[in-house]
């Protein structure tokens, strides 16, 4: 949808200043070639992890009972995963549905949009090693304050009875 | 460099994974492939877009922008992050070519965690998740988090 509205202004650009869609093209191709370089790689590394991580196993370990370690089991979880974060959502309630904790479902939605371990590489490769680095040591204490709070201000119930209704 | 690395390393686990259990490896490439498909449109708008973007906006007009030093352009740039939600392997680059076109590094961290975690588009979807105050909630403390993100960023970058 985007890229063809692009493409429109792009064109319509053309009769005002051809030199100028030019530099458009050629910003776009380099750009194009950067991300087709190491997005297929990175891609298949995350489809591998999906799979070979069991969820079933992973559920067990998210609950009230296994305390730090679950908050612990929730960022592994979520930095393995593949997908946008919309994709999560469903994963969350499953989680919650089976027991999960609501600050390990808010840890895990938290670590699957911002934390990837295979999104380390990428980050590193087109920012920096020690912004991607420095990124995750501050990235990590926010997302488990924000699961805490969350759970110490959100009823329990309230947040299941929303779930529920999917 | 980097690319012959990560083309190997996927290489080799993809190798491993098929000796174990290859009924596994063909699914993770069926994982892989669908997240490969949804990304396209979004890789596509963004490659034209970064690409147009650059042609149009003077690089000092963009780097002022983003290298705004006083709170009203974290404010504003937090806030185009917040607006729409990327997945990771789509932020980082735009990330990239931000900080090449003169960007701040604490400001980028603030903009790439909004962008990943604060999503005012998927806001709808989230709460017919969990509910409008668990949205709120959780969407507003990542906006916070964002910020202090990007302050402790600027302190040690």
């Amino acid at each position: 949808m985007m890229f063809f509205s692009v493409i429109a202004v792009n064109l319509i650009l053309l009769l005002w200043s051809p030199s100028l869609v030019e530099v458009s093209v050629t910003k776009s191709l380099s750009f194009l070639k950067e991300v087709l370089l190491i997005l297929p790689p990175v891609m298949v590394l995350m489809g591998l992890l999906d799979v070979w991580v069991p969820r079933q196993m992973v559920e067990a370990h998210l609950g009230y009972d296994a305390g730090l370690r679950g908050a612990g089991f929730a960022i592994l979880l979520g930095t393995a995963a593949a997908g946008p974060l919309y994709a999560a959502f469903p994963i969350a309630v499953s989680l919650m549905n089976k027991g999960a904790r609501v600050a390990n479902v808010v840890i895990f939605l938290g670590t699957w949009a911002a934390i990837k371990i295979p999104m380390i590489i990428i980050e590193s490769s087109f920012i920096g090693l020690r912004f991607a680095l420095l990124r995750l040591m501050f990235t990590v204490p926010c997302v488990l304050a924000a699961g805490y709070l969350i759970e110490a201000i959100l009823p329990v119930d309230e947040v299941l009875v929303s779930a529920e209704q999917v | 460099m980097l690319p012959i690395i990560f083309w190997s390393v996927a290489s080799l686990a993809l190798l491993v994974s098929w000796w174990r259990d290859p009924d596994r490896t063909v699914k993770a490439i069926q994982v892989c492939g669908r997240s490969l498909k949804g990304l396209v449109p979004g890789v596509l708008g963004m490659i034209a877009l970064v690409g147009l973007v650059l042609a149009l906006v003077p690089q000092e007009a963009l780097a002022k922008l983003f290298t705004a030093k006083g709170v009203i352009g974290f404010a504003t740039i937090s806030l185009v992050g917040s607006i729409f939600t990327m997945p990771a392997p789509i932020a980082f680059p735009l990330a990239g070519s931000l900080l090449r076109a003169g960007a701040a590094p604490a400001v980028l961290a603030t903009f790439i965690t909004t962008l990943t975690m604060v999503g005012i588009v998927s806001a709808p979807m989230e709460i017919s998740y969990f509910g409008l105050r668990f949205t709120l909630l959780r969407q507003t403390l990542s906006f916070i988090a964002a910020i202090v993100i990007g302050l402790l960023m600027g302190v040690f970058l």
